[in-house]
Formats: structure tokens, sequence, C-alpha cells
């Protein structure tokens, strides 16, 4: 990414630049939109939530007295006949960062102003996500035939159920609204509200490309979220 | 002042080379700033009453209605506090009074003294009005936000407050809300009260989530030309860090309300560990109670500063305004502000010495808790000194401000006394506890909220409130908030417990009485005083004599603004421009005892203004 080009104003690189623009008027953040500085603020914010609720979780599995279950057969999904440990984690992991990759994909066309390939990339996101949603929502019903719940839980300590409901069901939450967004965009870029300059809906802010990206970082960082989760859930 | 002080730092005003960056244009007009960065922000104008009042995008109107509900719910915890203290000082004379009401109303006395009250009124209230107009914006930059912000605040106080219809009526667990008491059967509200505790908090984050967003990315990314982070007023700072505190700070009271909530319906135990009632087994078990004290203080600590840190901001800028001095050591102000705000999170453990921690763990609180106070004693002294050799104007306005530094030392210096584990252990949980933290975080923030009413209300309403009623105001609300918390601090020495209905029979009755009838007493006094200030506003606005532009001769943007009271868009036609701080009062060489920011350099060319 190159400097924005500011009337009166000469960059610097690294450390000084960086207490240049902190010390000079109107921004700080040289050239950011507003609304991209609030989703990195807010984004901030949300990651204290996740890490209180991994935080938690670890507390809560480590001072349990009843053994923890053993996540490779609780997650494990027959194949063939064969039980495979966390296929179906593997999956949702795969499908979720490849939606990002999409994601990004969609902010490049964006900014080359390629309405279309940007409008389909984000649709193809929006698909990824939906299908992380479905297949979660098949885990948990997989989960909770087989009797966990979550105030009990019969291969082992009851904090299993409690945790993982709660914390995949707030991870499924966030990625739900960003596919209820995706989707949103997708019919916005397609109608070429942002080419037209075409204010919101409810704010009377001219859209612009710049949307995309912001709700680009919300998409990534959802799935970052996801790596934490899969790591110290799936695999501790 | 500049005999006294003068060091290099004052130089004369010549060089525009005071805004870093862009210099290298070279200009040679000495009042050059740069060019605006950002396009001008549109606004959405409402046109009806319903557009215009109620569901406002302006900043100023939401600022307003943001104070007006917390000032609403203020009372309502007013109300509480009345009932509590008829209680404890005249055992029995309210006849509908049981141990279970008791217990709720301290509760609710809590919660909503400290989130409804005080933060939302700090934040909400004052950030709403103050930051657009103190760093030249037009508008917080997402106003729809804004505007759905405070409605989500209205309906956190609607189910906060609908908690007194339900059955079992609201919690009362202490506003702590500690569990496993909070949600078992015979605590007060452990069925619907708990829950609809939970579910306002909840919703308080998430609007003030909205407005915190506003808050911060109005300050970083909308300033005028200008408009440095080190020329912005005091509050601005207060708030900003404030709001940083309480964006990183709220998720922990979030996922802690949520994981009690599922422990309270859905039987989860997070916090639950095996409970034995009455000889049965009860279904929960394995969590831990001290993860929700964990998550709690790592909220609730930050939350002190949260209300402390505009309420510093604020008392600096009056200070400074009416004893005509620049803020003394401004820089250092900042940092300690700053500081204060990011140690706020390494202390919160402070709140839990008798929960059982390791030694160690407590000895680690106490160090931190104790090098809080060197950033909060600077500040203190930088009060002091700028009100050294001031032309001190005594009005209301400052009356307010001393009786801030007073009782914020007198807080403090308790706080030392129990942030020590080996001395807060036998004071924990007595009314020394009481006596520290309505000193420091509920009378101190107070006084600051009323000395920035009788200093703002000019700009708001343009109309100055009535100097005699602010002066009864407030040597009522001083003498009589020292007469309810210095006897506390003796009652704590004895041993006086905190949260018991009553003393029954125990020593603590007959030695206590007569001061608990004293305390108690005072505080139906201070309670009542306050409805002085309401007198007053109604007053003012019938028959209140106008203030006309900038009354207070104050160097700040918001008294700068073309009408009075401020119009939605705040500048008229052309935003300022800003070439200095906000502090240029009793310049050495002026004309006038104060140059406003937007003054150029050229205009007072031969004066020995600050350079910043």
């Amino acid at each position: 990414m190159s400097d924005p080009k500011i009337e009166g104003y000469v960059f610097k690189p690294g450390f000084s630049g960086m207490a240049q623009d902190t010390g000079s008027d109107q921004t700080m953040f040289k050239g950011v939109h507003w609304g991209k500085a609030m989703m990195w603020i807010f984004l901030l914010s949300d990651t204290f939530i996740f890490s209180c609720f991994l935080i938690s979780y670890m507390k809560g599995r480590g001072s349990t007295l009843v053994e923890w279950p053993n996540p490779s057969e609780v997650f494990a999904l027959d194949a063939f006949g064969v039980p495979v440990p966390l296929l179906l984690i593997a999956i949702m992991t795969f499908v979720l960062i490849t939606s990002s990759g999409t994601m990004a994909l969609a902010v490049k066309y964006g900014y080359e102003k390629n309405r279309k390939m940007c409008a389909w990339l984000i649709l193809a996101t929006a698909i990824g996500g939906l299908t992380f949603v479905g297949m979660q929502a098949f885990e948990w019903s997989k989960l909770i035939h087989e009797g966990v719940r979550p105030w009990e839980n019969p291969f082992g300590a009851k904090q299993f159920g409690s945790f993982f409901f709660m914390i995949t069901g707030f991870h499924g939450t966030h990625v739900s609204i960003g596919v209820i967004f995706l989707f949103i965009y997708a019919y916005k870029t397609f109608a070429g509200h942002y080419d037209e300059k075409k204010r919101g809906w409810f704010t009377t802010m001219k859209g612009d490309y710049v949307e995309i990206e912001i709700l680009g970082l919300y998409w990534h960082f959802v799935d970052l979220v996801w790596v934490f989760i899969f790591a110290f859930f799936y695999l501790w | 002042m500049s005999e006294e002080f003068n060091d290099n730092k004052t130089v004369h005003a010549q060089s525009s080379e005071t805004i870093s960056g862009g210099g290298s244009g070279a200009a040679p007009d000495m009042d050059y700033v740069r060019p605006a960065e950002v396009p001008e922000q549109d606004l959405y104008h409402g046109h009806s009453f319903i557009t215009k009042w109620i569901f406002c995008q302006d900043a100023k109107v939401i600022g307003v209605q943001y104070f007006l509900l917390a000032t609403f719910t203020g009372i309502i915890g007013l109300i509480l506090s009345w009932l509590m203290r008829l209680q404890l000082g005249f055992p029995g004379a309210a006849g509908f009074m049981t141990a279970e009401h008791y217990y709720q109303f301290v509760t609710m006395h809590g919660m909503i003294m400290v989130v409804y009250f005080l933060t939302a009124l700090f934040l909400g209230g004052f950030g709403n009005y103050l930051i657009p107009l103190m760093v030249g914006a037009r508008d917080m930059v997402f106003p729809y936000l804004n505007m759905v912000s405070f409605w989500m605040f209205f309906i956190a106080v609607l189910v906060l407050l609908s908690s007194f219809f339900v059955p079992g009526g609201p919690t009362g667990a202490g506003w702590t809300l500690y569990p496993p008491q909070t949600i078992l059967e015979g605590t007060p509200g452990s069925g619907a009260g708990i829950l609809l505790m939970c579910l306002s908090l909840i919703l308080f984050v998430a609007g003030f989530t909205m407005g915190g967003l506003n808050y911060l990315i109005t300050i970083l990314q909308a300033r005028t030309r200008g408009m440095t982070l080190m020329r912005m007023p005091l509050t601005v700072w207060g708030i900003f860090t404030a709001t940083v505190l309480a964006m990183l700070a709220f998720p922990a009271l979030l996922v802690g309300a949520l994981m009690m909530s599922l422990d309270k319906v859905l039987g989860t135990s997070f916090f639950m560990p095996t409970i034995l009632k009455a000889g049965e087994v009860l279904e929960y078990g394995g969590g831990s109670p001290i993860l929700f004290q964990h998550l709690f203080w790592f909220f609730g600590h930050p939350e002190v500063y949260i209300v402390a840190l505009p309420a510093f901001g604020i008392v600096s800028d009056l200070i400074s305004v009416h004893s005509r001095k620049n803020i003394f050591g401004y820089r250092m102000m900042v940092w300690a502000i700053v500081g204060i705000g990011g140690l706020s999170f390494f202390v919160w453990a402070h709140h839990m010495y008798v929960s059982g921690m390791n030694p160690w763990f407590g000895f680690f609180f106490a160090t931190t808790t104790l090098i809080i106070a060197v950033p909060t004693a600077m500040k203190v002294y930088n009060w002091i000194l700028t009100l050294w050799k001031g032309n001190i104007r005594m009005n209301t306005v400052m009356l307010w401000c001393l009786g801030f530094i007073v009782t914020f030392v007198n807080g403090g210096i308790t706080g030392i006394f129990l942030g020590n584990v080996s001395v807060d252990v036998p004071l924990s949980d007595t009314y020394f506890v009481i006596a520290h933290f309505h000193m420091v975080m509920g009378i101190a923030p107070l006084m600051v909220i009323m000395g920035a009413v009788y200093h703002w209300f000019p700009l708001v309403a343009g109309k100055f409130l009535d100097e005699k009623l602010g002066k009864w105001h407030f040597w009522l609300t001083f003498l009589g908030a020292y007469s309810i918390y210095f006897p506390m601090h003796y009652l704590g020495f004895i041993g006086v417990p905190r949260r018991y209905f009553e003393m029954y029979d125990s020593p603590y009755m007959t030695s206590a009485v007569g001061m608990n009838e004293f305390i108690s007493t005072a505080a139906f006094i201070v309670g009542a005083a306050q409805f002085i200030l309401i007198y007053n506003i109604i007053r003012t606005l019938k028959i209140g004599k106008p203030s006309g532009h900038n009354p207070w001769k104050a160097c700040s943007l918001e008294w700068l603004t073309p009408t009075v009271p401020p119009e939605h868009g705040n500048w008229g036609d052309r935003l300022p421009v800003v070439h200095r701080w906000a502090y240029d009062y009793s310049v050495p060489g002026a004309k006038e005892d104060f140059i406003v920011q937007t003054t150029a350099p050229s205009e007072v060319a031969n004066t020995d203004v600050e350079k910043t």
C-alpha cells in the first residue's frame, strides 16, 4: 500500500512517520476511512470478548474435577466405517479459510471497480459462510443426538458441553451476522450502489467500495477467531 | 505566571511550524494551516418534531437525552439510598421494609449509580455534547449509530427498571452479583430479577459500544484543521481514555453476564460449584465462582476510571478557566490520564483480597494499585499548582472544583489503606470501604458533574444558572456529604459490617446508633439539596438572564460557535481553524486575559504564548 496523497503533508517512513502522524492535526490514521477505523476498534473490543470466553474456558477446563472428554474421539466422524478424528472440523476450517480468500479477492476487484467480479466473489464468500454455519448446525445436532447438553455430558465433565455450545454458538452468531451482511453487500454491489455513490439505507453516508473492505475486515476477524477456537477447543 | 516559571518553552510567537508534518511546504505565511484532508460531512437535518428531538441524529441533542435519562435513573438511585438510610438510621421506621427489600435496594442503588448514572452521564452526556464541539467537528462521525446508541441505553434502563415489577422483584445479590448466591433460591430476585439485570447490562454494553466507537473515531479522525491531539482540552482526553477503557473492559462484563444467565436459564455450571442445600446436592457442580469475580472486576476496576478520568479532564478545564491560568503541566496531565488508564487494567484483583488468592497474587496487585497513586497524585499537584497565584473567580463552578479536589484527595488516601493487603483484610466489608468508594468515585465525580453543569449550562441553554441557589446547593452538598461519609470511616474502624439490614443486639448497635441516625439525617438533607439544582434549571430556563457568547471568557472551541446554543452542524458555513492549545490564559503581553484557540499567531505576534 502506498501512502495516500494529502495536500501539504509529507509522509515519513517508519517510527518517526508514526510519531508525525500521531502528532499531526485532523486525523491520526492518514487517509483511513472513518468506517474502516471504526471497524478496527470494534474488532479490538470483540477480541476482548472472545479472549474472555477462551480464558474462562481454560479456567473451567483446568478447575473441573471430572475428566475432560477427548476431543479427537468426541469430534470424530465415521467415513466409510472408519472414525476419522476432526474430519468435519477440518472441512469446516477449510471452507471458512477459503471464504476469507474469496473475500480478499472481492476487495481487490472492488477497488478496481470491477463490479460484477466483486459481487460474485462476495456471493461466493457468503455461500462459504453459509456452508460453515450449516456444518456447524450438523455438528451441534450430532452432539445433541449423542446426549451432550449445555448442562450435561455423557463423555465427562459437564463444562465441556457448556463451553462448547456457548463459544461455538457465539462464534456462529458472528458468522451468521456476517453472512447476512455479505448477501446484502452482494446485492448492493450487483445493483451498482457503490459505483453510483448511493447513500445507505439508514445513514447519509455515500456508498463506496471501501465498505466492502470494512466488511472484509470483519470476515477475516471471524476466521481468525475460529482458528483460535479450533486450536484451543479441538486440538487441546 | 511566566515570571516565576519561565522556561525555554515560552517563545515569542513567530513561527507557524507548530503542526508537525506539512512543514516541508515551507509556507512563508505564519498563519498557515494545512488544508482539510477529509471532505465536509453530510448531515441529516431533522425537520419534524420526531426527527429533531426524539430520534435525533444531532450529537448535542443525544447528549442532552443521555443526560436527562441518566439523571432520571440517578434520582431513582438516590431514592433507594434514602430508603436504605431510613432503615439503617431508624430501624423499622419504614414499615414495608424487609431484609429482602433492603438487599434489593442496595443492589439496584449500586448498579444504577455506577453504570446507568455516572458512566452514561459522563460518556453519553458530556461526551456527546462536548467532543464534536471541542475538536471542531460538525457532529459525531456516525450520527445514526449514535442515535441507536441512546435508544439502546433507553431500552437497557427500561429493562432494568422493569425488574422492580416482576415476581420476586429485582436482584438482591449486591451490585457485584457474586455467584453462586446470586442465582440460588433464597436470594431475593434470583428468578426474573437477575435475568433482567444481566439482559439490561448486555444491552447497555451493546449500546455503549456504538457510542464509544463514535467518540473514539470522532476524536482520532474528525478533528478540525490545526487541532492536534496535544491541543485538545483535557476534557476530551479524559473522555477519550475512558472510552478506550470501556471498549476493553465492558467485554468482560458482557461475558460474565451472559455466562451467568446461562447458569440460570440452561443450568450450566460455569460459576456454580457443587452445592449442598438443605441436605440435598443441587444439579450444579464443577464451576468456579472465583472466575466470575475475575471477569467482574476486570470490568469493575477500569469502570472506576471510566467514571474518574472524564471527571479529571473536566475539572482540569474548569479550574483553568476559572482561575485564568493555563493548566499546569498539560502534557504531564495527558500522560497521567493515559497512564492511569493503562494501569487500571492491572489492579482488578485488589477487590478480591479476601476471596482466597495466592499471597503472591495479592502482593502483585497491591504493588500495581499503589503505583496508580503516582500519576493520580501528579494530577492533584497540578490542579493545585494551576490554582496557585491564579486570578481565581470564586463562583459556583470553582467551589465545586475545590470541593472535588478535597473529596478526591480524601478518598484517594483511604484507597492507599485499602490497597494494602494486610490493612485491607480487617477493613474489608466494613463501612470503611463504603466511605472510601463513595468519596472517591461517588461524591468526587458528582462534584465535577455539578461544576460542569454550572459551567456549560450557558452554552447548552444560553442562560446563566442562579449563583445564589448554586452556592446553597454546593455548601449543603459538600458539608452534607462529609457528614455522611466521614463518620462512616469511624464505623468501619470499629468494625460495623456493610450490607447488614439491621445490627440487632450486637455491640455495634449500641455504640453506633447515634452515629447512624446522624448519617441518615444528613443523607436526607443532601439528597433533598440536589433538587435545588433541578429547581434552578427550571427557573433559569424561564427567567434566567441570557449569557451571550463565551460568558466565561474561555479559550476552547465549544464557546466559539456562531450561535449560542450551537445549531445542528455546530459551525455555520466554515469550520474553525485552530492555531493553539485551549489554555492561553493571562498571556503576558496580550490585550485580554485569554486568547481563543482560533486566534492566528499574527494577531498576537508580540505576546509570550506557549508553543503548542
